[in-house]
């Protein structure tokens, strides 16, 4: 089996609200998941739940062969889950690279001696990552790898939104959460913000991506199957064509006549 | 391609050090109050010009053309000053006195300017090294550099013990916390007799491989400096060390882990940090430099009490690193000299010194929330950045 993520009725509450109600969710490795519903439908409460913000009442999870239910978000990421938030959560202050780092985290030595001693050695490990910095930056845009050094609060939403999905792929993660990427921005900079996630895929082949996205045609692009929420359960599964004829996900859309 | 020569542009800073040398020499010995006062307001515009873009960006780049020679011109300074007042006791007193402050204030500046984590028991932290130097020194023979380890340790023991509420509280209330530690441990020295209650305990001079700093350097029989040159001397060792400690923290992996868990937690453990374990770095880190310079001012100053350990110190350490720049180790010294040095040499504002610096905060906090010298973006080596 070469299943990557398997949630088994995954339950969250709060207080008396119940936001996600006994979620099934089976992902293949390298495959792209579209997950759509309508606003309030948990889609982003699941992200939460899948990088261990939110407690789970009930359900398991289990991601690359292994037992992860209840497990910290630091567990979460080493075992390879990345993600980008609905409202952007770069470090405004800090530089492109060092959001990066942020990213990156995995791969950092975080010895005290190594940091405070051992500066050569230092030095070579910062240049390696420097270096791949600017290559995974290049694949988004040409002019991304010049602003390096400079603050993420000084670049452009667009651009942000690109590092932000830069920060969640430098560590190489199994799993790519996208939490609505296309949010503030115009069509066409959302597909090649998109067509940028592909091509860094392709580089990636067991990459499996998770994307939650309002606009259709993104989803249609992108997506090899669909899931649609609604009031915090799955109510159809498949691919993109057939999900959007389902007359459930019309009427959660729509409403019921 | 073979690179083009071009004179690095050294000459600012290369220049300004001697200059900031000379400048503490006459601060320290204006008698005048009107001098002084002078004086002090020079030395505050300076601060507010090499904190501006142009000027600051001419410092940087020429710290950057040499950033070992003018660390060492700048430490070489800086012993110069100390042996040119060889014989002033009160100005070396005042010298050792800003060195030490400054290493608690760059200790402070990990835990607050890093890592988020606001402690107002810096004089706390400050006098758990001071008691431990004096009893240990007056009990036991142990040696005093084994001393001031043991003060930096126990001071990062004790502050453990307020990681776990720390941990539990974010903001506020994790500073109120800190308030009521410092509170509680002046309380705690009056009524323990063991420790010398109200009176405190007297401190054992600083003694380095059968060296008594306390004894006045002999040179001949018509020479003979100051006991506190070996103080001086000494705490400026410390203080760079620390510097030194503090700047390779912030330029590492150490100092972004910190900063991306003091920008957004939740962020921060997505991308797997251990928010707790980074938290307790810092703040362990920061009382050790606390620990180990209260022992040190106990040893010079030969005496202890509860009373140089209140909230209201804690607050002026606090104001230290606010007023200088939260996350720029540089600006903690002259933000001390501000602070230390200019009620000692202005007496009208001796009575007033809170009013005063609690004035100045809010002042700070309003118009230059970033501190006198703001901090710059992280630059891992001199040549980081763009060419």
């Amino acid at each position: 089996m070469n299943v990557l993520l398997d949630c088994r009725g995954l339950t969250v509450r709060f207080g008396g609200l119940t936001a996600l109600n006994g979620l099934d969710l089976t992902l293949k490795h390298g495959e792209t998941l579209g997950l759509i519903g309508p606003n309030g439908s948990g889609k982003t409460t699941f992200f939460n739940a899948l990088t261990g913000l939110y407690r789970l009442v009930a359900g398991r999870v289990r991601f690359g062969g292994r037992e992860m239910t209840g497990a910290s978000p630091q567990d979460l990421y080493d075992a390879g889950i990345a993600r980008t938030f609905q409202r952007s959560r770069l470090c405004l202050t800090l530089s492109v690279f060092d959001n990066l780092m942020i990213g990156n985290h995995r791969r950092l030595s975080r010895g005290l001696a190594f940091n405070l001693l051992r500066r050569r050695a230092f030095e070579q490990e910062l240049r390696e990552h420097q270096a791949r910095s600017r290559m995974l930056l290049e694949t988004f845009h040409p002019s991304l790898p010049d602003r390096l050094y400079d603050p993420a609060g000084e670049l452009g939403m667009i651009d942000r939104r690109r590092v932000e999905v830069c920060r969640a792929l430098i560590g190489e993660p199994r799993l790519l959460l996208l939490d609505e990427p296309s949010a503030g921005m115009t069509h066409e900079e959302t597909h090649e913000l998109m067509e940028d996630i592909l091509a860094t895929r392709a580089r990636q082949p067991g990459l499996s991506i998770i994307l939650i996205e309002h606009e259709m045609g993104v989803i249609e692009r992108v997506s090899d199957r669909c899931a649609v929420l609604n009031f915090g359960e799955k109510i159809c599964e498949g691919s993109y064509a057939s999900v959007v004829a389902d007359a459930r996900v019309q009427e959660a859309y729509l409403g019921s006549e | 391609m073979r690179k083009i020569f071009r004179p690095a542009p050294v000459w600012p800073a290369l220049l300004l050090l001697p200059l900031l040398g000379g400048y503490g020499y006459v601060f320290l010995h204006a008698e005048a109050q009107w001098q002084v006062a002078i004086l002090a307001l020079a030395g505050v515009a300076a601060i507010l010009a090499a904190g501006s873009r142009r000027v600051g960006a001419a410092l940087d780049r020429s710290w950057r053309a040499a950033p070992s020679l003018l660390g060492w011109l700048a430490f070489v300074v800086a012993a110069a000053l100390i042996y040119v007042l060889r014989e002033d006791h009160f100005a070396l007193l005042m010298v050792a006195t800003v060195l030490l402050y400054a290493l608690v204030c760059l200790g402070l500046n990990v835990q607050f300017g890093y890592a988020g984590v606001l402690n107002f028991a810096g004089a706390a932290f400050f006098g758990i090294g001071g008691y431990t130097a004096a009893v240990l020194a007056a009990h036991t023979a142990l040696p005093h550099l084994v001393i001031l380890a043991s003060a930096g340790l126990l001071s990062g023991v004790v502050g453990s013990l307020l990681v776990l509420p720390l941990l539990r509280t974010r903001g506020h209330y994790a500073a109120l916390i800190t308030i009521a530690f410092a509170i509680l441990f002046r309380t705690f020295l009056e009524v323990n007799d063991l420790l010398g209650g109200p009176q405190g305990l007297k401190v054992p001079g600083l003694a380095i491989l059968g060296w008594s700093f306390n004894d006045s350097i002999v040179v001949d029989a018509d020479t003979e400096f100051s006991f506190y040159v070996a103080y001086a001397g000494f705490s400026l060792v410390l203080f760079t060390i620390g510097l030194i400690l503090v700047w390779r923290l912030e330029r590492s992996w150490l100092g972004l882990s910190l900063d991306a868990v003091r920008i957004d937690e939740t962020a921060a453990s997505v991308f797997g940090f251990q928010v707790a374990r980074w938290k307790i770095l810092a703040f362990s880190l920061g009382n050790v430099l606390a620990g180990v310079a209260g022992a040190v001012y106990g040893m010079m100053t030969g005496f202890v009490a509860p009373a140089s350990f209140t909230l209201a110190e804690s607050l002026i350490f606090v104001s230290i690193v606010i007023l200088g720049g939260l996350g720029n180790p540089a600006a903690v010294l002259p933000a001390t000299v501000l602070v230390v040095v200019l009620p000692e040499k202005l007496q009208f504002i001796q009575e007033y010194r809170y009013l005063l610096f609690s004035a100045i905060v809010i002042l700070i906090l309003l118009f230059k929330p970033a501190g006198l010298l703001p901090r710059s973006l992280r630059r891992y080596f001199p040549s980081w950045g763009k060419a």
